[in-house]
């Protein structure tokens, strides 16, 4: 589904990715791990078409990431919600849909706001709601038009233990309908439950690829550890 | 297309309804700037028609560039525009939008800016208001034709409020020259026919520059 080749991206004289080469599967579900600045968002950002590479080449299916064909079936979640808090609730997720083309209800996008566990708040401003609400609306938000794609920078910044449990159903349920899924997290554990395969980014560039059940959880935090103590 | 256009517009006027952040601002400053320019043409009472046209497109200038630069501040927090640029529809959907709400702000902050001026200067202007509203409207959306791109371009620096008004103020100048000319035409002038020319530069600049800068809005959003 994703091919990624050579890829780099320069910010002035600074490298945030080098020579990355990646290659994922449709349906692959995909934990992405690295230090803080060792490229992960910057990864994500070009495949969602919101940066542009510097060098190399990167395609979805045979799109450029951010042709329009490619935005339709990619949804990009991070620890920024895109949520407009002078708006309720409702008011960001009907935007959305109105953008999206999704002929939903003011009733099915209430039912929507209440499964993210906001039931009774959908008609409330989005400022008055704490980091964790804004956090599960903008899940919401991002799963709203039911991409095939799913790029996810720390999604789970700012969830409690009840959101966090909803978080990992909405990706188990996305992966069991055959969803792919980008995500970069630094919870090693989350990550390993969740994917099917693990990537470690170190200095821009792809250090450790491996399948899940090629090894254990503590041989992977192992060598994950390993990996960032040698850089 | 059009539906599309209307959210993004909606949202907008929705949000400003409930902030009135930019309104406020555009308002208080368009104000003062008339006060300042009544004291100081106080000896020119008796000529005072010669001078409104360039005071009220100076306030009108200086109060819209607070609007635009608010435009894309606003879809800077919590990276709003990201969530935007993610949807699959043309990018300039947003732009349409975005342009279409900055010239109904800038349009409302003129019409109380021009009230206050027929006080302040005691005018008189009855039959000429339909012409003003088309100069008004013409300039006024070639101004946030153009405005809307820069500042779309301008949100991504660190000193965004000092380079839009530097980036805009030379790109605009055709239209802000032949405004003056127009409203002096009208208030001042014998003959409308005098106004044809500089209605056509200024619809002309503001479908060019629409157009470039509705092509031109996807390219300047990525990183």
């Amino acid at each position: 589904m994703i091919e990624v080749q050579g890829l780099a991206k320069y910010f002035g004289r600074f490298s945030a990715l080098h020579d990355l080469q990646l290659d994922v599967s449709e349906g692959q579900f995909i934990a992405l791990f690295g230090r803080n600045g060792a490229g992960k968002t910057t990864l994500l950002r070009i495949l969602a078409g919101l940066s542009r590479p510097s060098a190399g080449s990167v395609t979805i299916r045979g799109f450029r990431p951010g042709s329009q064909d490619a935005r339709g079936f990619t949804g990009y979640l991070s620890h920024n919600t895109a949520l407009y808090l002078d708006l309720t609730a409702l008011e960001n997720l009907r935007f959305y849909a109105r953008l999206l083309d999704l002929a939903c209800s003011d009733g099915d996008l209430e039912t929507r706001i209440s499964g993210v566990g906001l039931a009774g708040r959908a008609r409330e401003p989005v400022r008055n709601y704490s980091r964790g609400m804004q956090q599960r609306l903008a899940i919401a938000r991002a799963f709203l038009h039911d991409p095939a794609l799913l790029l996810l920078d720390e999604p789970f910044t700012g969830l409690d233990r009840e959101g966090t449990e909803l978080l990992t159903n909405y990706l188990d349920e996305a992966r069991s309908h055959g969803r792919t899924c980008l995500m970069a997290i630094h919870d090693a554990p989350l990550g390993y439950a969740l994917a099917d395969r693990l990537v470690v980014i170190e200095k821009g560039m792809v250090a450790l690829d491996l399948e899940r059940k090629a090894s254990t959880l503590e041989e992977f935090q192992g060598r994950y550890r390993d990996l960032t103590e040698e850089c | 297309m059009a539906g599309k256009v209307w959210a993004v517009l909606r949202k907008d006027l929705l949000i400003e309804l409930r902030t009135k952040d930019s309104l406020n601002a555009m308002l208080f400053f368009g104000i003062v700037v008339l006060v300042v320019f009544n004291f100081a043409l106080e000896s020119l009472r008796d000529s005072i028609r010669t001078a409104v046209p360039g005071v009220l497109w100076v306030s009108f200038v200086f109060s819209g560039t607070l609007g635009l630069n608010r435009m894309f501040a606003s879809e800077k927090e919590n990276s709003c525009l990201q969530g935007l640029l993610m949807v699959p529809m043309d990018r300039g959907v947003v732009y349409l939008g975005k342009m279409l709400a900055a010239a109904i702000f800038m349009f409302i902050a003129e019409i109380v800016i021009f009230v206050c001026s027929l006080i302040f200067f005691n005018l008189t202007v009855w039959s000429e208001i339909p012409w003003l509203i088309l100069v008004f409207s013409i300039g006024t959306l070639g101004f946030t034709a153009v405005g809307t791109l820069l500042s779309a371009i301008s949100v991504n620096t660190r000193m965004r409020e000092v380079l839009l008004p530097l980036i805009l103020f030379p790109v605009v100048l055709p239209i802000l020259v032949n405004a003056v000319e127009a409203t002096n035409i009208i208030l001042n002038g014998p003959d409308y026919r005098a106004l044809k020319l500089p209605l056509a530069i200024m619809t002309s600049f503001t479908v060019i520059f629409g157009t470039v800068s509705y092509l031109m809005f996807d390219f300047v959003l990525e990183d």
